[in-house]
Formats: C-alpha cells, sequence, structure tokens
C-alpha cells in the first residue's frame, strides 16, 4: 500500500481517532490564498488546506483568470493555472507539509492542465471524477470526459517516486442534494473502480449528508463495504460533505445541520470532513466563518464516541442492495470501467435524477419523505424500483419545497437541545 | 401543471459559460412551464455561442439567464451585448447572484441594464419580481399564452 503526503496524513489521524476537517477556499490573488490557509493551519482542528479554483480555470479559461488578475477584478477561487508553479509554490512555502497537506479543488470536467499545474506546484492531492464532474456541471461530452481522466489518473500514478498522488472521487455528491444515496455510492464505487484501472492506488470515496440521518448512515456503511468488497487492494479512505444543498439561515440551523454531518463522519468510520459554515446560505464564507466551522466540527467530533464496532448487515441495508445491482449491472457491460460507464449513461441504466447533461437519460426522479427519506418515484431505465403511491411529476413550488426540506428542518426551532454557536469568534 | 402547447411562447433558459450550478435552471424551467412557455432549457456553463445559437434557431419569446456562481456580473454583460447584436428587441432578463460580494448585487443593476437586458432581478425578492414580471409579458399580445 503506497500512500503520499496527504493520504499519510489522512490515514495517521483517522488511526488515532481525530477526524480531519477541511474547508472549501479558494481566492484571487496569492496573498488572499496564503493568508486563507495559514488561517486553516492553525486554526484549532486536524485541519487539511484546500485550494478551491475558480471557475474560470475549471472550465479552461486561463485567459480570462489572468484578465481577472490584471485588471484587479475578483475570482471565485485561486486561478492555479494563471498563477502557475513558480507563484504556487512560492504561495505554499513553509504552508504544505507533512502535517498541513494541501488538496486541490476543482470541479473541471477537462482538468489535464490542473492536473499537470498542480502536480508541477508540489501538490498531490485532488478530486472530481468522470461522472462526478462532467454531468453535474459541464456539457462535455461524456466520453471526452472519460478519456481525459483515464489521462489524469494514468499521470498521477506516475509521480512521486511511484506513490503516487491521492485522488477523491466526487460521485458522492451528485448535484448536492435529492439523489437517493443508493446511486450515490454505485457512482463512488463504479469511478474507484476506474481510477483503480488507470493506475491510482491511493483515493477516498465521498458522500453527502442527505435529508435523513438513518438513510445517510446505511449509506456510508454500505460504502465502506462496498468498497471493501470491490477496491480491497487500494488505500481507500470516506469522505462526508456537509449538506451542499441550500443551507439553514440561522445560525442555530447552520450549527445543527453541520453537526449532524460530523456524527455522521464519526459514526460512518470517514476519516475526513468537508465542512460548511454559518454563511452558506447567503454568499461565500470568509476565512474567519470557514475557522469558526472547522473548529466548531472538531469539537462535535472530540465529543462524539468512538464508532461502535457494529456488525453491518449488507442484507438489511436498503442502500447496499439497490447500489451493488447497480455497480453489477454497470460492470457486466463493459470490461473498461470507463466504457461502461459510459454504456451505462447511453442506454439509461445509470440515470441521475434532475441532471441536466444532454447524455443523462433525465427520467429518474425522486422525492423526499415527510421524514427526509429519499425515494425513487421513477427510476427510468435503470434496474431498481421505485416508491409506490407517488406521483413523478411535480412542480416548482414542490420542487423548491423538497429542495428547502434542510433548511426548514434545522432553521424552525424544536425542542431539542440547543448546538453551541456557530460563528466567527475573531 | 403544465399549459405549453404547439402554440406556447418560447423562452430560453440559460446561464452564463463559468457557471456550473443547475438547480436553479431546474426550477426555472418548471416556472416558466407554468406560466405558459415552452422552455429550451440549454443546462450548464452555456457558452455564449451556443446561446446566439439557440436563439437564432427558437426565435425565442423571451431569454432568461440565471447565475449563481458570482461572475454573472461580467459574464452576463458579455452575454447579452453579444446577443444583442443580433435582436434588439426580445426582452432578455437576468437574475441570481451576480458578484462574488452577495448583499452588493444592487449595485450591478444599471450597467446590466445598459448593457442590453429588460430585466434585472437580484436580492432576496429576485423570484417574486421574476414572477411579476412574467405576468406583465402576458399582458403583451404576442407573448399571451395559450394555455388549453
Amino acid at each position: 500500500m503506497t500512500r503520499g503526503r496527504f493520504a499519510s496524513y489522512v490515514a495517521d489521524n483517522q488511526a488515532a481517532g481525530r477526524l480531519v476537517v477541511q474547508p472549501r477556499m479558494g481566492f484571487a490573488t496569492t496573498e488572499q490564498m496564503r493568508g486563507g490557509l495559514l488561517a486553516v493551519r492553525a486554526a484549532r482542528a486536524t485541519t487539511a488546506g484546500t485550494l478551491t479554483l475558480d471557475s474560470f480555470t475549471r472550465v479552461g479559461d486561463h485567459a480570462s483568470a489572468a484578465r481577472a488578475l490584471v485588471h484587479g477584478h475578483d475570482l471565485n477561487g485561486y486561478p492555479l493555472v494563471a498563477h502557475g508553479a513558480v507563484m504556487t509554490r512560492a504561495m505554499l512555502e513553509d504552508i504544505a507539509a507533512d502535517d498541513f497537506p494541501v488538496q486541490v479543488r476543482h470541479g473541471s470536467a477537462l482538468p489535464l492542465g490542473i492536473f499537470h499545474a498542480l502536480l508541477d506546484a508540489g501538490l498531490d492531492a485532488t478530486e472530481g471524477g468522470p461522472v462526478s464532474y462532467c454531468l453535474p456541471y459541464s456539457r462535455v461530452p461524456l466520453r471526452a470526459a472519460i478519456d481525459e481522466w483515464a489521462a489524469c489518473c494514468e499521470l498521477l500514478a506516475s509521480v512521486g517516486d511511484g506513490r503516487g498522488a491521492h485522488l477523491e472521487s466526487f460521485a458522492g455528491c451528485m448535484l448536492g442534494q435529492l439523489c437517493p444515496p443508493s446511486l450515490l455510492v454505485a457512482l463512488g464505487i463504479l469511478e474507484g473502480l476506474f481510477f483503480r484501472r488507470h493506475g491510482v492506488r491511493s483515493l477516498s470515496l465521498s458522500f453527502a449528508q442527505q435529508t435523513n440521518p438513518g438513510q445517510d448512515l446505511d449509506a456510508l456503511l454500505a460504502l465502506r463495504h462496498l468498497a471493501a468488497e470491490f477496491l480491497p487492494d487500494c488505500d481507500v479512505h470516506l469522505v462526508v460533505y456537509t449538506f451542499m444543498g441550500l443551507f439553514p439561515r440561522t445560525p442555530a440551523g447552520a450549527a445543527a445541520i453541520l453537526a449532524e454531518s460530523v456524527r455522521l463522519a464519526v459514526a460512518g468510520g470517514a476519516a475526513r470532513l468537508i465542512v460548511k459554515t454559518s454563511a452558506e446560505a447567503f454568499r461565500i464564507p470568509t476565512v474567519a466563518e470557514n475557522v469558526a466551522a472547522l473548529e466548531f466540527a472538531a469539537t462535535q467530533a472530540a465529543g462524539c464516541a468512538a464508532p461502535a464496532r457494529r456488525s453491518f448487515d449488507p442484507a438489511a441495508s436498503p442502500a447496499y442492495a439497490e447500489a451493488r445491482l447497480l455497480v453489477e449491472a454497470v460492470l457486466d457491460l463493459h470490461p473498461e470501467p470507463g466504457t461502461a460507464l459510459a454504456e451505462a449513461f447511453g442506454t439509461g441504466l445509470l440515470d441521475v435524477p434532475f441532471c441536466l447533461h444532454p447524455e443523462n437519460a433525465n427520467q429518474a426522479r425522486s422525492r423526499v419523505d415527510p421524514d427526509g427519506t429519499l425515494r425513487w418515484t421513477r427510476t427510468g431505465r435503470m434496474p431498481l424500483r421505485p416508491a409506490t403511491g407517488h406521483a413523478a411529476d411535480l412542480g416548482s413550488a414542490e420542487l423548491i419545497d423538497m429542495l428547502a426540506f434542510n433548511q426548514r428542518r434545522f432553521d424552525t426551532p424544536t425542542t431539542e437541545p440547543t448546538t453551541p454557536a456557530l460563528s466567527p469568534a475573531r | 401543471m403544465r399549459l405549453s402547447t404547439a402554440n406556447a411562447p418560447v423562452a430560453v433558459l440559460s446561464t452564463i459559460p463559468s457557471d456550473s450550478h443547475t438547480w436553479n435552471l431546474v426550477y426555472l424551467h418548471l416556472l416558466l412551464e407554468e406560466h405558459g412557455f415552452r422552455v429550451v432549457n440549454l443546462g450548464a456553463c452555456t457558452p455564449i455561442d451556443e446561446l446566439v445559437a439557440a436563439h437564432l434557431r427558437h426565435l425565442p419569446d423571451l431569454v432568461v439567464v440565471s447565475t449563481v456562481n458570482g461572475h454573472g456580473a461580467v459574464e452576463g454583460e458579455q452575454l447579452v451585448r453579444r446577443l444583442r447584436r443580433h435582436d434588439r428587441t426580445t426582452p432578455v432578463v437576468i437574475g441570481g447572484n451576480l458578484g462574488v460580494a452577495g448583499s452588493a448585487d444592487e449595485r450591478h443593476v444599471p450597467a446590466l441594464l445598459e448593457a442590453g437586458y429588460t430585466g434585472v432581478f437580484v436580492g432576496d425578492r429576485a423570484v417574486d419580481d421574476f414572477r411579476a414580471h412574467l405576468r406583465t409579458l402576458h399582458a403583451r399580445p404576442h407573448l399571451a399564452a395559450s394555455p388549453v
């Protein structure tokens, strides 16, 4: 088993019972970015750093990113390629280290230039995937994304004196919300198999908190079980994302949903958590808001009991049953995971609800039950059965209602004990 | 409730080239259908060329640009200037979060109107204002929806 800086740090902390917490964070200038990373590093928490790239860089429009820098315009992230390796190495000097690894988060369907830039800058961890960064966020043909991601994986596998770099699949976060967990789990395993096929041996699989904690925990445990079955020869850790959809607007609601995601991560055996902040419903958070969220998450994690060595029974897991069915049906299409994925979407065997990419069948539909459980109302040509007794058609008001489920759940005061405030202390 | 018919007015729904968000597009698609439009939804990260091509192909009654990634003030302006080279009359509206600074969006409104938008919808009331705007469009004779 070979691990680079990022994966070693995560594995060592997991072994010591510490949850690694990580922000989303990206700024236009090297000064701002360095300041942000220094603050994350100094936070009272076990942190990993993040370079979130701006959306011009994500779509390969490096000229626009460079123009914005020249004119002093703000960007919504760090333009890694426009700054280049020399500037980025200088920015990271004395910050990125074995005790503070930094991951590049980019959102690009065609990221080969970004991968070259991050490796040239001395970084060894990034994320995404041929499906998870193509279908939800781009209009790039899936086959083109698959081919480019194959080259990206082979590039990652070739670095670090054969240790290889670390790659996280973003498939557990498809569209952020309203995707039933079994499909998220299946896509994570399939992207993991794709990474492995193209040489990556150190990888992480993601899962984004949804709308029902019990369903989320079942999915995370199913993901861990399937990873052991399908990727036994890889170094794999799990990463949980605090809810990515319409975020609670009250400080108490934001704190409570973040705390729930911490409990999910700990109970489900995840090694890492990507947090959200109290500002999430309104704007891109400040550094101080990010630090507050990281410290809050660390405090919550320290207060969680170590996960009971629960015996996971696959036969009793709804997520496991559906995910395993999907994974096997896709792998039956073709021995190459990339080709199998392309064919699966081409034929509607995989179908992400509400995803507008031209190659997604977009026949599948889901709904949120009153208790927050996500259910299929229409499964299109996937080999799954929809829940009975519910119409699949929905209007704009119902959609907003479902998208705002967690906002209501956490912003509406209940009789539950209040969670400490989540706002910057400094 | 779908009122669209073959004669329904057509709305082209788009975002800006750098914006990968789509829930706003899924929502507005349903909302426009409920207001009687047939919707051509161009999906995430729409290149301006593709928007112009779709515009010339569908000759829509309304163009809706929705963006939330913070680059709307910049790319939204480029987009409408390009579109206006081909079409100076069709209503073109933009809404969402237009700048990186969130609540400071109001300051982008004059420049976007000057560049060619007929409506700019930002802030907490953006959706309500947009719905009201859709109702005023319906008052225009050539845009009257024809529900069955």
